[in-house]
């Protein structure tokens, strides 16, 4: 049993893959309406009250702020809920991994295949958000195409989480816990609809150690046509965030399955 | 030369194997060997340990200590190997319900890197044999009971194993559906399938069985055929008594033979129980007593005790 990773898991990625193309027009809508909606609330809602973001000594318009806060937003979703309530009900009601654990599969590369599957969901939907946003003209390209590969980096990190939650959580209900304690507060809090700076100095050290802030910067220099010292920072800590994650994902879940 | 040894060599060789969970031992110091192209069967109660033993077998639990090989491979260090020789058709239903059937079988097809076209080929023949081929189209989640059973093992089937092993595969399928599953089993095993099964049913383990082991404890209590074990532990009759009164125990007790006293049911094991029948009915209440053939229910019971197990 122990024989390491093999190549193997693509055949659970697929497996994923072949389910959501059965519902490619339902898995299709979130992505394409929920940057719309923000974009109304915020962009034309808030349109009086707010002018601008002060954001590294420029004012940037506001719609244009949040749009690749919303896209960050949206790839911690997409993985997170899919290694969490979609990993779960594979694995605890479907039996989809008992399955698999008696074929040729084994552990790491369902995991594995699992996580990867959260980081493609997360590519897919920022493929639909970029293109809604760029309709309104607010990302500069050919820089802002590199979140496309930012997308799946950080869907990666944001699964393997997810799957350290699954691989722990008794009942599917306990996965409100985390999302109350750390989604929730990383989507108001993360940079995503006001700048960190905003915050006293320990709030803004509480938001620099969390993940999607990091997300967030990376995905709104790119957005904004640059790649220098900032997203540099934050491309090392999303790779340093699953070098931790990934593997203790592995193992919290190989604890799980391996009765 | 070669050639015998390789045949002789057991598909199953355990020996002295243990499961322990936590401190509990599921599988105690277990030993048994499962010869190539025989229905071999696992019989037990609740918590007997039979699927902790068979999940052992296919690589699912890692084992405690002692030694397994599967095919002459060592399932500690070759897992992957013996998994790729197997089918497994577990008990619950693990079937993808989003995906038709022909889609489960795709889909399974690709963890044992089987291409597009064998996976085909193989699940249009598969759906034949196991009459579901109207079904091919249709969700997981729409077939009934005894299609779920088999489209289980049928998928089980996919990657052309040396070894199949099922557990308790006809639970709660009506006697129609039974029916047809064992004869689709017996004519896996007339093509020289080796088969592994759990059940609770006796007159399945009957039989499909060539041999087969009765577990209790996590502990092996007997194994043999199913007509030797019948010799062995009960006798050919059994007579039983419904109301016993006490002249009768009084009687049954003096002739010697083995028995067992249920309170309001009498139980005689006799090797040849004609003679005691038509004695017992002419001294006391006929119609109360009922000379049949002993089954293996009877051992069963007779060596895992009657009291509820959950």
């Amino acid at each position: 049993m122990k024989e390491g990773l093999s190549r193997r898991f693509i055949s659970v990625w697929r497996r994923n893959l072949t389910v959501y193309r059965e519902s490619w027009k339902v898995n299709f809508l979130p992505p394409l309406l929920e940057p719309l909606f923000y974009l109304l609330a915020f962009g034309v809602g808030f349109s009086g009250l707010i002018n601008g973001v002060r954001y590294d000594g420029v004012d940037v318009p506001y719609p244009r702020f949040i749009a690749p806060a919303l896209i960050a937003i949206n790839i911690m979703n997409n993985a997170f809920f899919e290694n969490t309530y979609g990993s779960f009900v594979r694995m605890y009601y479907q039996k989809t991994f008992d399955a698999m654990m008696a074929t040729p599969l084994n552990a790491e590369e369902i995991i594995t295949g699992e996580i990867v599957w959260g980081a493609t969901k997360s590519l897919i939907g920022t493929l639909i958000m970029l293109a809604v946003i760029s309709v309104f003209g607010l990302v500069n390209y050919p820089m802002a195409l590199l979140i496309v590969p930012a997308a799946f980096l950080g869907g990666f990190a944001f699964g393997s989480l997810a799957m350290i939650f699954t691989g722990m959580v008794r009942t599917i209900e306990l996965f409100n816990l985390p999302i109350f304690l750390f989604i929730t507060p990383m989507f108001l809090f993360g940079g995503t609809f006001f700048p960190t700076a905003n915050l006293p100095l320990w709030a803004q050290q509480v938001a620099w150690i969390l993940p999607l802030t990091h997300l967030v910067d990376l995905s709104r220099e790119l957005a904004f046509g640059r790649f220098g010292g900032e997203a540099l920072v934050a491309l090392c800590y999303l790779v340093v965030f699953c070098a931790v994650t990934y593997p203790l994902a592995i193992y919290v879940m190989r604890r799980r399955l391996i009765k | 030369m070669m050639n015998g040894v390789m045949t002789a060599r057991p598909v199953i060789a355990a020996r002295n194997l243990k499961k322990y969970f936590g401190g509990f031992a599921a599988v105690d110091d277990v030993s048994f060997d499962v010869p190539k192209g025989i229905c071999f069967g696992m019989l037990g109660p609740n918590g007997a340990g039979k699927t902790s033993t068979i999940r052992m077998i296919y690589g699912f639990s890692p084992i405690s200590s002692g030694s397994l090989f599967v095919f002459g491979e060592d399932i500690q260090t070759r897992a992957r190997r013996v998994k790729s020789r197997i089918g497994v058709c577990q008990q619950e239903n693990t079937l993808d319900p989003d995906l038709t059937v022909m889609q489960n079988f795709e889909v399974f097809a690709r963890y044992f890197n089987l291409n597009e076209k064998t996976a085909r080929e193989r699940a249009e023949n598969l759906l034949r044999f196991f009459a579901l081929e109207q079904r091919r189209q249709a969700r997981a989640t729409e077939l009934s009971g005894g299609m779920v059973r088999r489209l289980m093992i049928a998928r089980a089937l996919i990657n052309e194993p040396e070894l199949l092993i099922l557990d308790e595969p006809t639970t709660g399928l009506d006697p129609q559906s039974r029916h047809q599953l064992w004869e689709r089993l017996e004519h896996l095993k007339r093509q020289g399938m080796t088969i592994l099964l759990t059940t609770h049913y006796m007159d399945e383990a009957a039989r499909l069985c060539d041999d087969l082991l009765i577990m209790d404890g996590g502990k092996i209590l007997t194994r043999g055929s199913p007509q030797a074990l019948i010799s062995a532990h009960t006798g050919e009759n059994i007579i039983e008594v419904a109301e016993p009164d006490d002249a009768l125990r009084d009687f049954a007790r003096r002739s010697g033979v083995r028995q067992e006293d249920l309170g309001h049911r009498l139980i005689i094991y006799a090797e040849n129980g004609h003679e005691l029948y038509r004695e017992l009915c002419g001294r006391f209440r006929h119609e109360t007593c009922v000379l049949r053939s002993a089954t293996l229910e009877d051992v069963f019971l007779r060596l895992t005790g009657r009291e509820l197990r959950e």
